[in-house]
């Protein structure tokens, strides 16, 4: 005879091995990959979750895809960037996925910019200054500090709209936690030695990364946010690099190369392919992976400097 | 290792250096000073963050400093102005360019300026409006009432109405505004079935998302059927589509409204291909007669690929079509030329399509190509509306950032019955406010 525990046990079992596990779970949608992986570390075998965007594609410019309209209409949860990352694209798609889940304000709508202190907030909106985003600028998920904020988040709302796996929610942002301590320390130890390094990027996507490590990003190939370079203001940064001594430009996969090599062959400097979503680089399916990537990468250039 | 510990010692003896330092190093110093003052607050905040933890999930943090500005108002107020430039070997240029957004003159011309407004009403409704200025020849500025509707944010079983009044969803290109244009003008089936300003109205539409594991949405609008924007039916203007005298009809019934059901699917044919196709279709009466009736009919596809790399959404292709098939029903009427003549009771049918091709070819140019045919059967009377026409139009644009563009576009126009003609017309836009959402 089964007592009450091992009745409830075997009943656990026998539905298990009769439902989808894949039916009982979250379904979560994240407009970008980085943000998929955060899901995941928290959500682990909860939740199912998948990104708009491609992990080489520009996040500011990914194509509003009828597919696109499905996916958010079956979602639990939304996971934006915010601050006005996903202006350009998302607001067609939420228009029309007709889904009360992830409507504005809903615990399923998680906007990953709330909570984090923002830089570059403009003190003026004036668009001479280029697309500089009213909120600040968000790529912000590139500091794990920022990734512990938004972690923290996600596992308070996975918990409001699923609170039965609350525990295992709390649990795995613990873990999350411990492992991204130990991490950030051996990130910061790999790059200890290179604090005040002078970087270039690309784009204004790495002012919440370079702090954190000491490194100093002395220039950006765009004049301004969102503008194309000019033949005179890579002539400057040319100029920069020299005085500064900066050798080493950064380039996510959607950003012009070339451009970046062209200015590397007047400075000596290196053009490092780095990305800040998992899975644009090989062997980087997950925040950690492309992280450890991004430092291994940065750390090898300076060190040959 | 030698190298690092010189570069450590001098780091250290740095701040004792002072005024000897250049303004490079000090700034390097304030950089990495810093960064440690970022490090250190973030660490305490981090304390403070497990501790919470430690007592269970914590609530979400927000601080008045990260409140939403600008976008986060009441309404997003975006403005954008078209104004185009040229010259064509048609002196009547109001006969070759038909479109209400379309350059009306040689020289300059402003055609459209929209202000737009939009936001959530409460949390069942978000509200647009499109306010459009224009000037005419004259110089004299004419405003429009474009579009102004809700859209529900909260209906079950995957269910959406709109309200108000909106360009009908027949086809890809009806309800597109001017500015989202790949082209100056607009192609010339459209103008044929729907008139210079697009198939518009008064009226609402239900939508319903299928429940399928790929997209396919099914609309259905019913709409006022009379007015300057329902041109293949209760039009005023229709005159020059049946050549006979308007007939005064009023609503007395369902069917006295035009309906304009549609279904659209889409595919992602790969990571970087994505296609759209769609049917469309507008029943409603026209005002040749007491009892006539008009029904267009119109398939559409669209094509895209987007490198997956792509910088600021280029390189890409797309290609884009539509083609349109109309049958009037003109029933016997009075000659709007000659008073004493009767024109027969019959049906004219009209057909065209364009195909337009875009290439992105690198960040910010665009090179198009679009060809436009359309013709009518022979009626009893003959209106240039209704004549056979080809045109082609290659077109070059430059975008200095998504808030402006510069086009330059070519016409070759050829109309059966007049000849041909060549155009080329410039244009400039520019967008203030509000960021506009690119749609699919």
């Amino acid at each position: 005879m089964l007592n009450p525990k091992q009745f409830a046990a075997f009943a656990l079992m026998a539905v298990a091995a009769t439902g989808s596990p894949a039916a009982a779970q979250l379904r979560v949608v994240a407009t970008t990959p980085d943000l998929a992986s955060l899901a995941r570390e928290i959500g682990g075998s909860t939740v199912s979750a998948t990104a708009l965007a491609k992990p080489t594609e520009d996040p500011h410019f990914v194509d509003a895809k009828p597919s696109h309209i499905v996916t958010l209409n079956r979602a639990d949860a939304l996971i934006e960037g915010g601050a006005e990352l996903e202006l350009g694209w998302l607001p067609p798609l939420l228009e029309n996925s007709r889904n009360a889940k992830i409507s504005a304000g809903a615990p399923g709508r998680i906007v990953a910019s709330q909570g984090i202190r923002m830089m570059e907030i403009p003190a003026a909106f004036d668009r001479s200054k280029g697309d500089v985003h009213a909120m600040g600028n968000p790529h912000f998920l590139i500091d794990p500090l920022n990734a512990k904020i938004i972690a923290r988040q996600i596992a308070s709302r996975f918990s409001q709209i699923d609170p039965k796996s609350a525990a295992s929610y709390r649990a795995n942002l613990a873990r999350f936690n411990a492992r991204l301590d130990l991490k950030v320390a051996e990130w910061q130890k790999q790059l200890a030695p290179y604090r005040g390094a002078r970087i270039v990027t690309y784009h204004k996507d790495f002012v919440y990364f370079a702090p954190r490590f000491g490194l100093s990003i002395v220039e950006s190939l765009e004049p301004k946010p969102g503008i194309s370079p000019s033949p005179a203001h890579l002539a400057s940064v040319i100029r920069k690099m020299k005085a500064t001594n900066a050798h080493v430009i950064l380039v996510q996969p959607f950003q012009n190369r070339r451009t970046a090599e062209t200015v590397a062959r007047q400075t000596g400097a290196a053009v490092l392919n780095v990305s800040q979503q998992p899975g644009a680089r090989p062997n980087t399916g997950t925040y950690f992976d492309m992280m450890d990537n991004l430092v291994n990468t940065l750390a090898g250039a300076l060190r040959t400097q | 290792m030698k190298g690092r510990l010189i570069v450590g010692a001098l780091f250290l003896a740095a701040p004792c250096l002072g005024l000897a330092q250049t303004p490079s190093e000090r700034a390097r110093r304030d950089s990495v000073a810093r960064a440690d003052s970022i490090a250190k607050a973030d660490s305490i905040a981090l304390v403070r963050e497990l501790e919470k933890e430690l007592g269970g999930v914590a609530a979400d943090t927000g601080t008045a400093a990260q409140a939403p500005r600008g976008s986060g108002g009441y309404m997003n107020i975006g403005f954008t102005a078209l104004t185009d430039a040229g010259w064509s070997t048609e002196p009547d240029v109001g006969s070759l360019q038909l479109g209400d957004h379309d350059p009306h003159v040689r020289g300059f011309t402003i055609p459209n300026a929209e202000l737009t407004l939009d936001g959530a009403v409460d949390p069942y409704f978000k509200g647009f409006t499109s306010i459009v200025f224009k000037l005419d020849e004259n110089g004299e500025t004419g405003v429009e009432l474009e579009e102004i509707y809700v859209l529900t944010s909260s209906l079950p079983h995957n269910l959406q109405l709109k309200a108000g009044q909106y360009f009908a969803e027949f086809g890809r290109q009806n309800p597109q505004h001017p500015h989202s244009w790949a082209f100056v003008d607009q192609p010339l089936v459209l103008n044929r079935m729907f008139g210079p300003d697009g198939l518009r109205g008064q009226g609402m539409r239900m939508s319903w998302l299928l429940p399928t594991s790929f997209y396919a949405e099914a609309q259905v609008g019913i709409m006022n059927s009379r007015g300057g924007t329902t041109w293949s039916f209760r039009s005023d203007e229709s005159a020059e589509i049946h050549g006979g005298v308007p007939v005064e009809r009023e609503v007395e019934g369902f069917g006295d409204m035009l309906i304009v059901p549609r279904i659209a699917t889409s595919f992602d044919v790969s990571e970087t291909q994505t296609v759209l196709v769609g049917a469309s279709a507008s029943f409603g009466p026209n005002n040749s007669g007491p009892s006539a009736s008009t029904r267009v009919y119109g398939v559409d596809a669209y094509w895209k690929w987007k490198s997956a790399t792509a910088q600021a959404g280029f390189p890409f292709l797309s290609m884009q079509g539509e083609a349109l098939f109309r049958s009037y029903d003109a029933a016997e009427r009075t000659s709007a030329e000659d008073p004493t003549h009767i024109l027969p009771e019959e049906t004219l049918k009209d057909r065209g399509a364009y195909a337009q091709l875009l290439w992105g070819i690198k960040p910010r140019i665009v090179a198009g190509i679009r060809g436009d045919w359309a013709r009518g059967d022979d009626a009893s009377v003959q209106t240039p509306l209704r004549a056979d026409r080809f045109r082609l139009s290659p077109n070059f644009t430059w975008y200095p950032t998504e808030f402006s563009k510069f086009r330059v576009q070519y016409n070759y126009d050829d109309r059966t019955g007049i000849g041909t003609d060549h155009s080329l017309w410039f244009q400039f836009e520019f967008l203030l406010g509000a960021h506009a959402a690119h749609k699919f």
